[in-house]
C-alpha cells in the first residue's frame, strides 16, 4: 500500500494542477447553496474528477468504488483539498452521512448498488427528514409510508431537501405507525428513489434571493419495500446514527470538504482593503479587538478538535468535544460574516451584483447563507440542548 | 494563521502530573478547606505546601545542576490548572515565577544561592505592579509595590526597581520590607504592598538581562494564570450543573428550563475551549514568538471563560447566588482579581493585535 507521506505529495502535484482557477460564475460556499444549473454541473464534474484521481472515499473498500486505503490517507487528501481551497464537494449527503449509513448498517446488496454512485456524483442524495410542520422536532414526522404488497405507499412532505430537485435518493424518516406506544417507535427509515411519479419538488428562495433547497412533495408515490433500511419502527435509531454523521461525532465519511471553511485570515485581509471613517478598518482599535476576539475563538475550535485525539486530556467527557463541533462551527462563521459586514463599514450596504460592493457582496451573501448550517441539521438551540442533556446530564427539556 | 499553534502535545510525564496533581489537590483543598482559610492569615497550609515541595513540584522548570527536576515549564502547567480547578491558594505560582525571573536574569551567585532553595520549599515572590496601574512591566518608578502576593511566607522578593534612571531587577531579601496587608477582591490569594527600601547594589541582578527576565515573568505569569483560570472554569461549571440537576422550581428541576440550559452549555463551551488553548500554550510556549502569542489566547480566552461561567453560576442560583455562602461568588472574584494582573483580556487581544494584524 502507498504511504500515506506518498499519496499527500500525489494530492499536493494533483490538485496543484487540477483545482480549477478563475471560474466564470460564482461559486457556492457550501453544499446547500448549489442554486444553478451551472453550479451544480460545474461541481458534479469537479468531484468526478477528484474521486477518478482516487482522492474521495480513497479509505472506502475497493468493492464498492473506494480506494481501499486507509482513513489516514483520505485525511491526508482532504487536508491537500484545504491547502488549495478546492471548490466543495457535491454530493454532501452522500459522501458525509448516506455513505457511512450504507457502508456501516447497510446489506452487501445495498453496498454494492449505492456506494460507487455517491463517490462519482452519478447519484445525487438528499436527505427527507425535516418536515414543513417540524422542523427540529424531528420525532414528530409525520409523511406516512404504508405497506402495500411489496411496496410502501408514500403520501406527505419533506422540507429543506438540499439538492432535491437534483437528487435520484433520499433517505427519508417517515410514518409507519400511526398507534405505536410512542412517537419514536412508529418511525421508519428508507432509502428512497425519488425520480418515481408522485414525487415532485418545488424550489425554495433563500433569503439570499438564490436557490438550493426544495420542498419535496409525496403523493401516494410507491416505493420498493425493499428500500426499507434495517426494520421496520426502528426508523428513529437510524436517523440518530446519521444525526452523528452529520454532526461529526462518528467517522467513516468519504472525505473531501462540503462546507468551506471561514478562514480569519480572509477577514484580516478584507480589513486590511476596507475603510472605516477614512482610514484602514484594521487601525480601528475597536474592530481590532474584535478580530482578535474571533481570531482567538478560531484557534480554540482547531486545539479543540486537536485536543479531542488525546485521550487522556477528554477523559472526563469523552464525546463533549465532537458534540459541541456542529454548534461551535456554525455560530463561528455566521459570527465572522457579521463581523465582516461591520468592518465594510459604508460598503456593507451594497449587495451582490452592485459595482460598489467589495468582493462583488460575498460578504452579506455569505452571511445571509451561514444561518442554514446554524439551523439546519437541528438548530443551535437544538445542539445546546443535546449537549446540556447528553453531555452535562441536564434533565431533558420537553 | 496559526494552525499549528493549535496543535497538542502531551508528555507521559504530564498526563501523570495531571493525574497526581487533580487527585492531591482534591485531596487536600476540599471547598471547606478553601473557605477555612479564607479567614487565615497566611491563607495557605503549610504542611500542604511542604507536601508539594517533596513531590518535586517547585522544582520542576529548574534545571538538575540547579537543585531541580529538569523538567519543562509545559510540566507546571497540569499543576496550576489542577489548583486552580480546587481554588486552592499557595505561593506557587509566585514562587515560579520567582524562580523563573532568577533563572532568566540572575547572575550565577544569585542563581546558585536561590534556585536551590527556591526548588525545595522555599516561599518567594515578584513585586510588580506600582499604583500607577500599568501593566507594562518596565514602566516602574521604584517607589511603591503593589499586589505583592504570599509576601508575608517569601524569604525572597524579586522586584523591578529605578536604578540610575534604569528599570532593573533586584532579589529585595524579605527582612528589609515593611509591608501592609491588601484587601483584594479574591479573598483565596493574600496580596500586600510596600515601600521600596533602600537597594543594596548586591542585590541588582545583571542589567542586561532585564529585558529578557521582565519577558520571561509575563510569560510565565500568563500561563500560570491562563491554567489557573482555566481549571477553575470547568469546576465552576461542574458546580453550576450540580446545582441545575437538583434544585426544582415551578415543579422542575431547574436545568430543564432552556434559559438556564442553554447559558450554561455556553459556558462549558468556553471551558473547553479554554483548556484546548492552555494545553496548546503549554506545548508552544518555549518557542520564539509564538509561545507569546499561544499563551497570550489562552489567557484571554480562559479569563473570558471562568468569567463567565462564574458570573451566570451566581445568577442560576438565584437567592442563595448573592449569599456569601454560595461558591459562585469564590469562582468569579478568582476572574476578577485574575483580570488585575498581568493585563486582563482585552490588553492581551491589543498585544495580540500588534503581533498578528
Amino acid at each position: 500500500m502507498i504511504s500515506v507521506e506518498d499519496f499527500a505529495a500525489q494530492a499536493d502535484a494533483w490538485f496543484a494542477e487540477h483545482t480549477p482557477r478563475g471560474v466564470p460564475f460564482m461559486l457556492p460556499l457550501t453544499f446547500m447553496e448549489v442554486g444553478t444549473d451551472e453550479q451544480f454541473d460545474f461541481l458534479r464534474d469537479w468531484q468526478n474528477q477528484v474521486y477518478r484521481a482516487g482522492y474521495l472515499g480513497a479509505h472506502w473498500p475497493t468493492d464498492y468504488g473506494g480506494g481501499g486505503l486507509t482513513q489516514k490517507h483520505q485525511d491526508a487528501a482532504t487536508r491537500v483539498m484545504r491547502k488549495y481551497n478546492v471548490p466543495i464537494m457535491l454530493n454532501a449527503i452522500g459522501i458525509g452521512w448516506a455513505g457511512p449509513l450504507i457502508l456501516d448498517t447497510g446489506t452487501e446488496d445495498e453496498k454494492r448498488k449505492y456506494l460507487p454512485g455517491i463517490l462519482s456524483a452519478d447519484d445525487i442524495w438528499c436527505q427527507g427528514f425535516s418536515e414543513p410542520d417540524n422542523g427540529s422536532d424531528l420525532g414528530n414526522a409525520q409523511l406516512k409510508a404504508v405497506r402495500d404488497g411489496d411496496e410502501y405507499v408514500l403520501n406527505g412532505s419533506k422540507t429543506w431537501t438540499t439538492q432535491g430537485n437534483y437528487a435520484k435518493y433520499m433517505i427519508l424518516l417517515a410514518r409507519t405507525d400511526f398507534d405505536a406506544p410512542n412517537k419514536y417507535a412508529g418511525l421508519s427509515f428508507f432509502l428512497a428513489p425519488m425520480r418515481i411519479p408522485g414525487v415532485e419538488t418545488t424550489k425554495i428562495r433563500k433569503l439570499t434571493g438564490e436557490y438550493g433547497f426544495t420542498q419535496t412533495f409525496f403523493t401516494d408515490a410507491r416505493i420498493p419495500a425493499d428500500t426499507l433500511m434495517g426494520q421496520e419502527g426502528e426508523g428513529w435509531k437510524v436517523a440518530m446514527r446519521t444525526l452523528e454523521y452529520e454532526r461529526g461525532a462518528r467517522g467513516g465519511q468519504a472525505g473531501g470538504y462540503t462546507i468551506s471553511q471561514t478562514d480569519p485570515l480572509e477577514v484580516v485581509g478584507l480589513a486590511k482593503r476596507a475603510t472605516r471613517n477614512g482610514q484602514p478598518a484594521l487601525e480601528d482599535p475597536v474592530m481590532r479587538d474584535r478580530l482578535m476576539a474571533q481570531m482567538i475563538e478560531g484557534q480554540a475550535m482547531m486545539a479543540n478538535r486537536e485536543r479531542a485525539k488525546i485521550m487522556p486530556l477528554v477523559m472526563e467527557r469523552p464525546f463533549a468535544l465532537p458534540m459541541l463541533s456542529k454548534l461551535q462551527f456554525t455560530e463561528y462563521a455566521r459570527e465572522t460574516g457579521e463581523l465582516a459586514l461591520e468592518l465594510e463599514g459604508a460598503q456593507s450596504g451594497y449587495y451582490v451584483g452592485e459595482a460598489g460592493s467589495r468582493e462583488d457582496g460575498y460578504w452579506q451573501r455569505s452571511y445571509l447563507n451561514a444561518f442554514s448550517a446554524t439551523i439546519g441539521g437541528g438548530t443551535s438551540q437544538i445542539q445546546r440542548n443535546i449537549v446540556g442533556e447528553h453531555v452535562l446530564g441536564l434533565p431533558k427539556t420537553r | 494563521m496559526t494552525a499549528h499553534l493549535a496543535k497538542i502535545a502531551l508528555t507521559e510525564m504530564q498526563a501523570e502530573l495531571r493525574d497526581q496533581a487533580m487527585k492531591f489537590c482534591g485531596e487536600k483543598s476540599p471547598v471547606s478547606k478553601v473557605r477555612a482559610l479564607l479567614e487565615d492569615e497566611r491563607g495557605y497550609d503549610e504542611a500542604v505546601w511542604a507536601e508539594m515541595a517533596e513531590l518535586g513540584w517547585l522544582g520542576i522548570a529548574i534545571p538538575e545542576d540547579q537543585g531541580g527536576l529538569g523538567l519543562e515549564l509545559a510540566d507546571v502547567v497540569p499543576i496550576a490548572e489542577a489548583m486552580g480547578k480546587h481554588l486552592m491558594n499557595s505561593p506557587y505560582a509566585s514562587t515560579t515565577l520567582a524562580a523563573q525571573a532568577i533563572l532568566h536574569g540572575g547572575s550565577d551567585a544569585q542563581k546558585a544561592e536561590w534556585l536551590p532553595k527556591l526548588s525545595s520549599g522555599t516561599v518567594a515572590t515578584v513585586a510588580l505592579f506600582e499604583p500607577s496601574g500599568a501593566w507594562e512591566l518596565d514602566a516602574v518608578t521604584g517607589e511603591t509595590k503593589t499586589f505583592v502576593l504570599n509576601l508575608n511566607a517569601a524569604e525572597i522578593v524579586v522586584t523591578t526597581v529605578k536604578h540610575d534612571g534604569q528599570t532593573r531587577l533586584a532579589l529585595i531579601p524579605r527582612d528589609t520590607i515593611e509591608a501592609r496587608r491588601e484587601t483584594i477582591i479574591d479573598e483565596t490569594k493574600r496580596s500586600y504592598r510596600f515601600d521600596v527600601p533602600e537597594i543594596d547594589a548586591i542585590w541588582l541582578m545583571p542589567a542586561e538581562l532585564t529585558s529578557a527576565a521582565l519577558d520571561r515573568i509575563e510569560l510565565v505569569a500568563n500561563l500560570l494564570q491562563a491554567a489557573e483560570l482555566s481549571g477553575a472554569a470547568m469546576a465552576c461549571v461542574d458546580y453550576t450543573v450540580d446545582y441545575l440537576k437538583t434544585r426544582k422550581q415551578f415543579g422542575k428541576v431547574i436545568g430543564a428550563f432552556q434559559a438556564l440550559k442553554h447559558p450554561t452549555v455556553d459556558a462549558f463551551m468556553g471551558a473547553e475551549g479554554a483548556r484546548s488553548l492552555l494545553y496548546a500554550a503549554a506545548t508552544h510556549v518555549e518557542r520564539q514568538g509564538e509561545g507569546e502569542i499561544a499563551v497570550r489566547m489562552a489567557n484571554a480566552k480562559a479569563g473570558g471563560a471562568l468569567s463567565y461561567a462564574a458570573d451566570r453560576s451566581i445568577q442560576f442560583h438565584g437567592g442563595f447566588g448573592f449569599t456569601y455562602d454560595c461558591d459562585a461568588q469564590l469562582y468569579r472574584r478568582v476572574a476578577m482579581f485574575a483580570a488585575s494582573q498581568f493585563g486582563d483580556a482585552a490588553f492581551h487581544r491589543a498585544r495580540l493585535a500588534e503581533l498578528l494584524l
